[in-house]
């Protein structure tokens, strides 16, 4: 089939791009849009790296035909924080240790930003399960899970304030 | 990636109807794809075999769940998500529930369609055991009407189900009649999150004046099929929870399912496993504080 005009918001920018209607959404954030923080692990919706938000919804891209995606609101890992104001999930990332190759960290950053957005103040267990979907093969995830907490009581504090 | 995305065709007719006459124009040529996370699994891996897909994902006449006064209709578009977090399916539907957080991670949840789900027809799936023990119907639509049906009817064989070449799965109904039941649901995999089950299974139990007076259990990954143990329920049926027969129950058990050996494990740790579940289904549904 041939390719067609899509249409999409990309961390706020409207985009526009031709592409095959099966081309994976994840392909065309990286090699169309050159958008290549999102990264691919498994390329089978196993590993999380390719975690980027749809219509505000998590989602493994590698698993969407660009099709579905189109004339939606799209957010990856270079619409969280910008190069001078981290976001405060990115920040405790850093502060908390909860990277290390950085494979997994786009995805998982996005993955637990999802978290917060639905669960502000999410328990221990709700932190495994929110970021269960998020393969990590450096860390041990406990960092992890303490930045992810570390980032909410943030933003609980700049609420507050 | 092995696949090449220009050999394949994915239009996205846009409402039911116009999806419906287009299967209907030519049974069999196109693949429904709903959330994408099995079909894309499939396609990437270069092993999906139909080449002309047909969009459903977000067709509102498939994303809604009704609550009725006899019945809770779930549309076959609705992600397990939406059904997780639904409060009278919560409160109602427990196993079903259940069933949907066990399905993969958050974003898959927020894909996977329960009709997908169902039409895939993998006999390790999540959802058809709490399905049967909750007696669902499924309703399926096509150009030439809708047929209702139990759902217990629908599987008939690995991976093949009762669905026409040109029909959809429209909803599951579910009959509000379970308040009050005991259920019990538990899934056995290499680890707790994102795993497919080596075994799984659901059951609820009405329990009145310490007797078992109905009882229905579903099992996955025992059979090329899904399986609602009728057997077994039928010989539960009546017995006083302090005297359950369970060790006819599992030879019953033991008769009714097939298990094999695949990538995820042996027909004997299966059967073995399918066994202790059964019993440990039966002691915790007699034990419950009611």
């Amino acid at each position: 089939m041939s390719c067609q005009r899509m249409t999409m918001t990309v961390n706020g920018d409207a985009c526009m791009f031709e592409a095959h209607p099966m081309e994976r959404l994840l392909d065309v954030l990286r090699e169309t849009l050159g958008l290549t923080g999102t990264k691919e692990g498994c390329g089978e919706g196993e590993c999380g790296a390719c975690s980027v938000l749809l219509n505000g919804e998590l989602v493994n891209s590698c698993l969407v035909p660009v099709a579905q995606a189109a004339n939606s609101q799209v957010v990856t890992i270079e619409g969280i924080g910008s190069p001078g104001k981290l976001d405060p999930v990115q920040e405790a990332f850093l502060h908390c240790g909860g990277s290390q190759c950085g494979m997994c960290t786009p995805g998982m950053i996005v993955a637990a930003k999802y978290l917060l957005m639905c669960n502000p103040k999410p328990s221990r267990e709700e932190i495994c399960e929110g970021l269960s979907g998020n393969l990590c093969r450096c860390t041990g995830y406990m960092r992890i899970f303490e930045a992810v907490e570390v980032a909410a009581q943030r933003e609980e504090g700049e609420a507050a304030t | 990636m092995r696949a090449c995305p220009e050999q394949y065709d994915l239009i996205s007719p846009g409402d039911l109807p116009s999806v419906l006459a287009l299967l209907a124009n030519d049974p069999g040529k196109w693949l429904p794809v709903a959330g994408g996370t099995e079909v894309m699994v499939m396609f990437s891996a270069g092993k999906l075999p139909q080449h002309n897909l047909v969009n459903l994902w977000s067709l509102p006449e498939l994303r809604q769940i009704r609550v009725l006064e006899d019945a809770v209709v779930i549309g076959g578009g609705c992600t397990f998500a939406q059904i997780r977090a639904h409060a009278v399916i919560a409160a109602e539907f427990p196993l079903l529930a259940q069933a949907a957080a066990w399905i993969g991670g958050i974003a898959n949840q927020n894909r996977a369609t329960i009709a997908g789900n169902l039409a895939n027809a993998s006999p390790a799936a999540d959802s058809p055991p709490a399905l049967l023990a909750c007696e669902a119907e499924i309703e399926l639509i096509s150009a030439r009407g809708s047929r209702r049906l139990h759902y217990s009817g629908c599987h008939l064989g690995y991976k093949r189900t009762i669905l026409a070449p040109d029909e959809l799965i429209y909803a599951l109904h579910l009959p509000r009649r379970f308040a009050g039941w005991r259920s019990y649901a538990r899934k056995i995999g290499t680890r707790n999150a994102q795993a497919i089950s080596k075994v799984c299974i659901a059951a609820q139990a009405k329990v009145t004046d310490g007797r078992i007076q109905a009882i229905r259990i579903g099992m996955g990954s025992i059979a090329p099929v899904p399986l609602q143990l009728s057997e077994v329920e039928d010989l539960l049926a009546g017995c006083s929870v302090d005297r359950l027969p369970v060790v006819e129950s599992r030879q019953l058990l033991n008769a009714a399912i097939t298990p094999i050996d695949d990538i995820r494990s042996t027909m004997e740790y299966r059967r073995h496993v399918a066994g202790n579940l059964l019993e440990e289904c039966l002691r915790t549904l007699s034990e419950a504080s009611q």
